[in-house]
């Protein structure tokens, strides 16, 4: 049933995954407990895990530096848990915008983030990032400065990435937790800049 | 498919359905991800997703594409057969009502 | 242990190669020359896991800078734009 009190037929993708599910529990190749904790696992990683990770990199430049080094160790440092993740983090400057994209499929820092928005996943996003990445750009409403050079970074192999945009000006004396509030998923996607509103 | 034409990005999203979570789920347990049994690779996954026809991206959706792919591979690899998946789709749309 | 060829800063070309499979080498990219960003470590060959084989020996993998107006004919934008792809070992020379 797809809402509460409304009989709905399954489709056929629908009849699949039921139909995989019973029968691997039945194989014994997992639990029916085991899909629930994923999914509930999966639901807990969320940007808010990301934004905590760029708020300590604002406030600690010994934090940034390593965040930029090793970026799967200094998420663990704050005691995120990040199973099987590589992350590369790269940081905006005044002269270049860093933007993420996998254009082969939508290979995304899940482990940290949680599952990626349609957008990144679609075909037009996938397709014209890498080759026009200021038109797509400025379909987000994000304009960048003249002089600013655009990295786009195809996710392409083992390696996931993560932007570290630079903290605005407007935040002087903000605590961790408000700068981490005004720190979005697209940000940390490179597709939005945060504003200290 | 980098650098093909294409039409704008609608910055859209959706709140995954329940299914579509259980899909995600089942890949991260049958790639080793979490815990349960080993039993493909990512690469399998997006292997099986590029043999899917060229329309498979206007007919289908993400996680569409996904449990395709994943039951694909499971039969690849010969951990469920065509035809116990068959029966049992069968059995599961006459359960259903 | 496939020994690692490249360094940071070493000029590379990604081949041009067509080949049937499952491939981790964007089209767009091959043919091009870029320069080397970083090795990223060594891992299993994804042309062969994608066929339910074990990727073994672990092949390096980097991460490869390109201007953008090398890649893209007509590119309209800033001449110091850049893409960075990883791309493995065998597909550069």
């Amino acid at each position: 049933m797809s809402e509460a009190g409304r009989y709905q037929p399954y489709s056929y993708f629908q009849l699949m995954e039921v139909s995989l599910r019973e029968l691997l529990v039945e194989k014994g190749i997992l639990t029916e407990a085991q899909v629930a904790e994923t999914v509930e696992d999966m639901r807990q990683r969320s940007p808010e895990r990301g934004a905590r990770v760029v708020a300590r990199a604002w406030v600690s430049d010994s934090y940034r530096k390593k965040l930029l080094e090793d970026g799967t160790k200094a998420c663990e440092e704050l005691g995120l848990d990040v199973p099987a993740l590589r992350l590369i983090v790269v940081e905006n400057t005044p002269q270049a915008h860093n933007m993420i994209v996998c254009t082969l499929c939508s290979c995304y820092p899940r482990m940290l983030l949680g599952i990626p928005p349609d957008w990144y996943k679609s075909r037009n996003y996938r397709s014209r990032a890498v080759r026009e990445p200021r038109a797509v750009l400025s379909e987000f409403g994000l304009f960048l400065e003249e002089g600013t050079a655009i990295r786009v970074h195809d996710s392409t192999a083992d390696m996931r990435y993560l932007v570290l945009p630079m903290r605005p000006a407007g935040t002087e004396g903000w605590s961790e937790e408000r700068l981490a509030s005004i720190v979005t998923r697209d940000c940390m996607i490179g597709v939005a800049v945060p504003k200290a509103n | 498919m980098g650098g093909q034409p294409a039409g704008k990005v609608e910055p859209t999203e959706h709140d995954y359905e329940e299914w579509e979570r259980r899909v995600d789920a089942l890949m991260m347990l049958l790639s080793g991800v979490r815990g349960a049994r080993k039993l493909m690779t990512v690469d399998e996954l997006r292997k099986n997703i590029e043999a899917l026809p060229p329309d498979a991206y206007e007919r289908m959706s993400y996680y569409e594409r996904w449990v395709t792919s994943i039951t694909q591979t499971m039969i690849q690899r010969g951990v469920i057969t065509t035809e116990e998946l068959g029966r049992r789709m069968e059995q599961v749309r006459k359960r259903h009502g | 242990m496939v020994e690692a060829r490249f360094r940071r800063g070493d000029r590379v070309h990604v081949r041009a190669a067509y080949p049937l499979g499952h491939i981790r080498t964007p089209y767009y990219i091959r043919g091009h020359s870029g320069v080397i960003e970083r090795l990223c470590g060594s891992f299993g060959n994804p042309e062969e896991l994608a066929q339910q084989r074990s990727g073994e020996p672990k092949q390096p993998l980097y991460r490869v800078r390109f201007l953008q107006k090398d890649v893209w004919p007509a590119y309209r934008g800033n001449p110091g734009d850049l893409l960075e792809v990883e791309i493995f070992q065998h597909w550069l020379e």
